[in-house]
């Protein structure tokens, strides 16, 4: 038997995962970012900003987070932003009808989740690709929104239920508490339940994954409908911080999150990535239009940034993955 | 010797090449006649392939010169392989799939039409229906290539060579996916190649090969040329001797059971829209059974079919006494195990690491509350490493790395953590060398001794002759007919699979 093992490859073994050396990069990245806007603008640093830059980064993440679970089957969700504004908007409505905070909530979240539910039965059943049909929900949510509300707006929710996006406890705002108790939430379903793990393996190859006994179908309606609900659960966020609602609130809202997860070193071939790289993207990305806001950086040149560094992830990604094989 | 008479076509002097931590060849040497077949020999991982790369100009040797004719050449580039008229059949094709057989033959060098821009097509048709005859492959050229068999698109590929003026065709394991009917098509055509003077180097694991082609064979062991010889004045225990460079079981391990334990699976008038028809199969304990037939017949198709992989029209599979049926997630749960023909594609995820693809199906198992705990899989990995010797620095390694061999092993234990008690072997020895082969077999005995049952579908029909308990033998996705341990030889799968006109 000696002579069969002296066929495998001497590769470099490296102590650190590649996951790890992945996050380890992004972690710095986050620490110069910081330093460089720390240096040119004094109220980078006041404790004021850091909350808002938090804040900010929790709404990008909570859609992403969802996202990331899909991206991770080698799927692409373009419906979270148009789910975001259809179920903000009945959820604000069910608020202001019954004035039931609880009932509004609820009715966003199942409305996320329905939402998410059919992406993935157009996936699994119909076996359209998840690109095509979730931009063709895309649409169809944002027809529906917009006949929906025709042209309305919705404004003026109970302050309890404003405390959601806009509170504070112990000096910190609320979205950030939910931020981490999603971050962990997400981070323990990934790496910790059998669930996450066929989520990888069906990502890194669907066929193998179902022929290994995965039931890959349940697996993916699962994923795309908890993207969906996690898009259900920003709607309320959302609603809950510009106390208002309308059709159009969802339009920018898909691409930012598709670059967070990106930035984050998930992969869009699927089985590569990680929930918290998700939210490093997501702080990546908030930082720098933050730095830019407090330079007085045009915002016309958001985009521009923001795309050169999504690329510029993915590329460094790419490279010291070949290298590591 | 009357060849030493002759000059060589071809001629390696000491050629070495180098990676970072392997010699991948290591002071090879290697002559090349006209008009002959040289087999290529040695384990996964021996220096074939570089060896191969060498010759077309893919790699560049660090140390080493060639000969052609006897003048000294370079080669240094594809080109400059070309150049000398070497031409490689790759086992994955580079024909372009949605063009016709005549546009894939001329690709990038079409006559041009009178009005400039347009190519010549009645000409590029003439010429390689010219050229396909002169092989002997009887086809319209205006075909599209993704029609053609994984055969015919061979032929394709080797017209194209021959339409390059190639003296030198290299084949790397040109029968793997061939059935024999095929295969003996090839045969023949290589047989015309020969007389026309073009020389072939032939890789091939396959020892019935060795013998009726070859007119020489060189053997390769860790990048060394350990010997050439002819196969008049060598046997094949002699020549797996060389290639593993100690002493392998051919003899194919096997304890057989003096009495097959209960049923396990029973297949009953099984009909599916994958073209298979009232197909009765059961296999009991401690049983291996093989499926025979012909590339095409319907084995792997029953093999799916059973494991859920396929939709089936009607009939009944009964599993440990109770009906099953539905996605192989319910197969799997039960207790059936499917190793899948093409591992790479369909067994592993070939990104994830070792310990990854060992646990995959055995989550549930492993973790019955559903949290997943990562060190616990990690050791689960281990046991199975240790316990079916997979060669890899660690559990971390990704699998893609492995050699063939190791890849299946880990398909394998991949089922074996899962605790399954019936295997399905597709194809379980292709493309797998000499000594993980019998190691393979090894372990299928030994499962199947410890009250596991196996369905063992195969080409090679002395290793179904060897190891199963019986078979069944397939013709036009039907059974045709079974064979019991005494009637088991290759004269009767053979006559049983035939097509009959």
């Amino acid at each position: 038997m000696t002579d069969i093992s002296k066929e495998a490859l001497p590769l470099p073994r490296s102590f650190l995962s590649q996951d790890a050396i992945q996050l380890f990069y992004r972690l710095l990245a986050v620490l110069l970012i910081c330093a460089v806007l720390a240096v040119l603008n004094d109220s980078f640093l006041s404790l004021g900003n850091i909350l808002n830059v938090l804040r900010q980064a929790s709404l990008t993440f909570f859609i992403a987070s969802g996202l990331t679970l899909v991206v991770l089957t080698a799927g692409l969700d373009l419906s979270v932003g148009a789910n975001v504004a259809l179920s903000a908007c009945i959820a604000g409505t069910v608020i202001h009808t019954t004035g039931s905070p609880v009932l509004g909530i609820l009715t966003g979240l199942a409305c996320g989740g329905i939402v998410g539910l059919l992406n993935g039965i157009m996936v699994t059943a119909l076996r359209i690709p998840s690109f095509i049909a979730t931009y063709g929900m895309l649409w169809v949510l944002n027809g529906l929104t917009y006949w929906y509300m025709a042209g309305e707006t919705l404004h003026g929710f109970p302050a309890g239920f404003r405390q959601i996006g806009s509170g504070y406890l112990f000096g910190l705002p609320i979205p950030v508490y939910l931020l981490l108790v999603f971050l962990g939430i997400g981070t323990l379903f990934a790496q910790r339940t059998i669930w996450g793990q066929e989520i990888y393996a069906i990502g890194a190859n669907p066929v193998a994954a179902r022929l290994s006994g995965i039931p890959v179908a349940r697996r993916l309606l699962l994923v795309y409908a908890v993207s969906g609900t996690m898009a259900g659960l920003a709607s309320i966020i959302f609603l809950s911080r510009l106390n208002s609602a309308e059709a159009d609130i969802g339009e920018s809202l898909t691409l930012p999150a598709i670059a967070a997860v990106l930035i984050g070193g998930t992969s869009l071939f699927g089985g590569v990535g990680t929930v918290f790289g998700t939210f490093i993207g997501a702080l990546i990305l908030t930082l720098v239009l933050n730095g830019m806001n407090l330079l007085s950086v045009s915002a016309n040149w958001q985009p521009l940034v923001t795309g050169i560094i999504v690329i510029l992830a993915v590329w460094l990604d790419m490279k010291t993955r070949r290298r590591a094989q | 010797m009357s060849e030493t008479a002759v000059t060589p076509l071809l001629e390696l002097r000491s050629i070495s090449k180098s990676f970072p931590g392997v010699k991948a060849l290591d002071d090879v040497s290697f002559a090349l006649y006209p008009g002959e077949v040289h087999m290529l020999l040695g384990e996964n991982g021996a220096g074939k392939s570089s060896l191969m790369k060498v010759l077309c100009g893919a790699y560049q040797a660090d140390a080493g010169e060639f000969f052609h004719k006897g003048e000294k050449v370079e080669i240094t580039s594809t080109a400059d392989a070309q150049q000398l008229g070497i031409a490689v059949i790759f086992q994955e094709f580079s024909l372009v799939p949605y063009l016709d057989i005549a546009q894939n033959i001329f690709l990038g060098r079409e006559p041009k039409g009178r009005i400039p821009g347009t190519i010549d097509r009645r000409k590029i048709l003439a010429d390689a229906k010219r050229l396909l005859d002169t092989i002997g492959f009887d086809i319209d050229p205006s075909v599209v290539v993704n029609t053609l068999g994984v055969a015919q698109q061979q032929m394709v590929e080797i017209a194209k060579a021959i339409s390059q003026n190639a003296r030198i065709l290299v084949m790397d394991e040109p029968t793997a996916a061939l059935s024999d009917r095929e295969t003996e098509l090839l045969f023949a055509l290589i047989a015309r190649l020969k007389a026309d003077g073009v020389s072939i180097v032939y890789i091939s694991h396959r020892m019935a090969e060795v013998f009726a082609l070859g007119d020489r064979i060189t053997v390769l062991r860790d990048g060394r040329r350990i010997d050439g010889v002819k196969p008049a004045d060598v046997t094949p225990d002699q020549l797996v001797r060389m290639m593993v460079g100690r002493n392998v079981d051919m003899t194919y391990p096997r304890n057989f059971a003096d009495k097959p334990g209960e049923v396990l699976l029973e297949v009953k008038g099984l009909t599916a829209p994958s073209g298979i028809s009232d197909i009765n199969i059961e296999v009991r304990r401690g049983e291996i059974v093989g499926l025979c037939g012909l590339v095409g017949s319907g084995r792997t198709e029953v093999a799916r079919a059973i494991f859920g992989a396929d939709p089936v029209a009607s009939g009944e599979i009964v599993f440990d006494g109770k009906p099953i049926s539905g996605e192989p997630d319910v197969a799997s749960r039960r207790g059936i195990a499917l190793i899948p023909e093409s591992r790479k594609s369909e067994g592993l995820a070939l990104l994830r690491s070792v310990g990854d693809n060992l646990v995959v199906s055995a989550l549930r198992k492993l973790f019955p509350s559903g949290l997943f705990d990562p060190r616990r899989g990690q050791r689960t990995a281990d046991g199975l490493i240790r316990q079916l010797r997979i060669a890899t620095p660690s559990a971390r390694q990704t699998v893609g790395l492995l050699s063939g061999g190791n890849q299946q092993k880990v398909v394998i234990g991949k089922w074996l953590a899962a605790g399954a008690k019936l295997f399905i072997f597709d194809e379980p020895t292709r493309g797998i060398d000499v000594g993980a082969k019998s190691e393979i077999f090894a372990l299928i005995d030994r499962l199947v001794a410890e009250g596991a049952a196996a369905l063992m579908i195969s080409s090679e029909q002395v290793e179904i002759c060897h190891v199963c308990d019986r078979a069944y033998v397939m013709r036009e996705g039907r059974v045709a007919g079974h064979l019991t341990r005494n009637e088991l030889t290759e004269e009767n799968i053979v006559r049983l699979g035939m097509h009959h006109a």
